[in-house]
């Protein structure tokens, strides 16, 4: 099964809204509950990441029997520094950013926590890309 | 514990999803940081948060929290509400601060998770 979404750089009322989707798939797909909550925490935070950092980007969720391949491709500034974005609390998030809750620093660090695979890539004035694998 | 004794104990008011107040909580953990909130694994928490904006309910979405305290007389808005009422979320708005919750909670038996 493959799903895809859109997200819209800036909109904070929208973030959120293809990782309730994908939580909602897999409810129903009877996937254990510990499971879910690792995929929609990844998704989630690749999610607010491309609203507050970036301009625009796609989502695809591929669900197979044994994994879940979550691509991220944004449009935006890139990340210049991928090892130093990696670390926990290093941010450069906006106070609007940091008003919704998020800007701490520890998004990427979290997804790394919680996934069986995660790769990150990015292109500085073009975008970042990331793809984030969890086994069933 | 039960939701509704959160409610009671904190002297806060239901404002979504009473079809949960019969559900169990176990534990409680304070912040005004979503993404340290989608760090905790555990199960049967209670979400004490100053903040209160739709992504307080996404996040408890995420995370499985089925219970968010919001302190200090924060304003939850009708689409946060509606977001929680969707997802079987309560939320209690209460006057205290989140100090004064966090101690209540606390002495009737609500655990931390660190
Ligand atoms: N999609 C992205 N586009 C551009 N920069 C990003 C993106 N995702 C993360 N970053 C950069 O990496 C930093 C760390 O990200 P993260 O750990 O999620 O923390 P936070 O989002 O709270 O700042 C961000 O502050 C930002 O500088
Ligand atoms: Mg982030």
């Amino acid at each position: 099964m493959q799903l895809e979404y859109s997200i819209e750089g800036g909109d904070f009322s929208h973030a959120g809204f293809a990782s309730s989707q994908v939580k909602r798939v897999l409810k129903q797909l009877n996937v254990d509950p510990k499971l879910i909550k690792r995929v929609v925490v990844c998704l989630y935070e690749a999610e607010v990441n491309v609203v507050a950092h970036a301009y625009s980007g796609i989502i695809h969720v591929l669900i197979n029997t044994n994994e879940i391949v979550m691509k991220l491709a944004d449009k935006g500034p890139g990340i210049p520094d991928i090892s130093l974005a990696m670390q926990k609390g290093y941010s450069t998030a906006s106070d609007k950013v940091r008003e919704m809750g998020f800007g701490a620093g520890m998004g990427l660090p979290n997804i790394q926590h919680n996934a069986d695979d995660f790769k990150i890539s990015s292109n500085v004035g073009e975008g970042t890309n990331l793809e984030i694998t969890i086994k069933l | 514990m039960k939701i509704r004794e959160v409610a009671d104990i904190v002297q806060g008011v239901v404002l979504s999803a009473d079809d949960m107040l019969d559900h169990e909580v176990e534990f409680a953990f304070a912040s005004d940081l979503m993404s340290d909130v989608l760090t905790i694994p555990t199960e049967k928490l209670v979400l004490i948060t100053g903040l209160s904006n739709i992504q307080t309910v996404r996040t408890a979405e995420m995370a499985d929290v089925q219970c968010v305290v919001v302190v200090r007389n924060k304003k939850v808005t009708n689409e946060m509400v509606e977001l929680a009422n969707e997802n079987h979320i309560v939320i209690i708005e209460c006057s205290s601060s989140m100090f004064k919750t966090s101690g209540l909670l606390y002495q009737n038996g609500i655990k931390p998770i660190y």
